[in-house]
């Protein structure tokens, strides 16, 4: 890859994410657009754990990721501190690849 | 939850916070090594390498577009991924604007650097505004530094560790997005919206290109929008 290439490949990954507080910026005390900003975590960040753990190659698979989110869900749920979620996460998929 | 109350803008950040941030930090330095290894091998220089994670930091990308270059992709289709999965962060910077709506532009110019999963889940985690700006602060920073920290030892030192899924690593950030998802989910607002991004992205993964999923979930808000009454605090 050219030096060209990575600076313009940083220049437009800024532009993407300096879009909501550089140029929005003050304009994002609106009422409707507080709320629709309010939820996009709400839609985003669960559809980020399905993609993080059941994409594949422009597939879907279930692989030892599964057993991870499994045992992660069952931490949430337990109420256990973020931590043991993560690492609880991260074990049973070693775990799960080593047997497997 | 139509009762609760609304969240104080002022209320202070959890201590266990900054520990959590630690823990996302630490397992994108894992990836961030794993990053500098591939880079390297795919005939980036270690400086190109190094700025390449400093200017573009956002990992997805990063490891799209030098995997491209790797198995001899043109540099269009490279550039072309590489911004198909950091078009999410577009969505990510429109969630945190409320947060720095009042933020001087010098501070809103340097947080958008650090817009990016990790700090923007575990920013809107929080309630109330000034803890929303410290998770994000707290988090964006730990990532940063242990990314490109990552990024330069990788380069430098080659493969030294093998690869993060062997221990597991891949697993620690859908664990922890499931955990930062939970706050949004109280509300049946949330989780419409959440139900609808997860029922989008299951279809695109067969159907589109890699980060198109992601971002096409943002759409999920406009059913709960649409359909679900407004809640007071929600």
């Amino acid at each position: 890859m050219s030096w060209a290439a990575i600076l313009a490949l940083g220049l437009a990954a800024y532009a993407l994410k300096a879009l909501g507080l550089v140029v929005l910026g003050p304009r994002a005390v609106e009422g409707t657009f507080l709320r629709l900003a309010g939820l996009l975590p709400a839609a985003l960040l669960p559809a980020l754990v399905v993609v993080n753990t059941f994409a594949g190659d422009r597939r879907l698979v279930l692989d030892a990721r599964a057993v991870g989110l499994a045992v992660a869900a069952l931490a949430v749920w337990r109420k256990a501190p973020f931590v043991v979620v993560v690492g609880g996460a991260v074990a049973a998929t070693a775990l799960t690849r080593a047997i497997a | 939850m139509a009762d609760a109350p609304p969240a104080d803008p002022e209320a202070p950040l959890p201590p266990e916070v900054r520990r959590n941030a630690t823990v996302l930090g630490v397992a994108v330095g894992v990836f961030g090594l794993s990053f500098g290894v591939l880079a390297t091998t795919a005939g980036l220089t270690v400086g190109q390498t190094c700025v390449m994670s400093l200017l573009v930091f956002t990992g997805a990308s990063q490891f799209a577009a030098v995997g491209v270059v790797a198995t001899g992709g043109s540099l269009a289709t490279a550039l072309g991924s590489a911004l198909l999965l950091a078009a999410r962060n577009a969505a990510y910077g429109v969630a945190m604007a409320p947060t720095f709506a009042r933020a001087p532009l010098g501070r809103r110019v340097v947080a958008a650097q650090l817009v990016i999963d990790e700090s923007t889940a575990m920013a809107t985690a929080q309630e109330g505004r000034r803890a929303r700006e410290e998770a994000f602060w707290l988090t964006g920073v730990a990532v940063f530094v242990f990314w490109n920290a990552g990024t330069l030892l990788g380069a430098v030192a080659g493969d030294a560790i093998g690869h993060p899924e062997v221990w597991g690593l891949d697993a620690a950030f859908p664990a922890g997005y499931l955990a930062l998802a939970m706050p949004h989910l109280r509300t049946r607002a949330g989780r419409v919206a959440g139900a609808c991004g997860v029922a989008i992205a299951l279809v695109l993964i067969p159907l589109a290109p890699a980060g198109v999923p992601i971002v096409a979930a943002a759409l999920g808000i406009f059913p709960a929008v649409l359909f679900v009454p407004r809640e007071p605090a929600s």
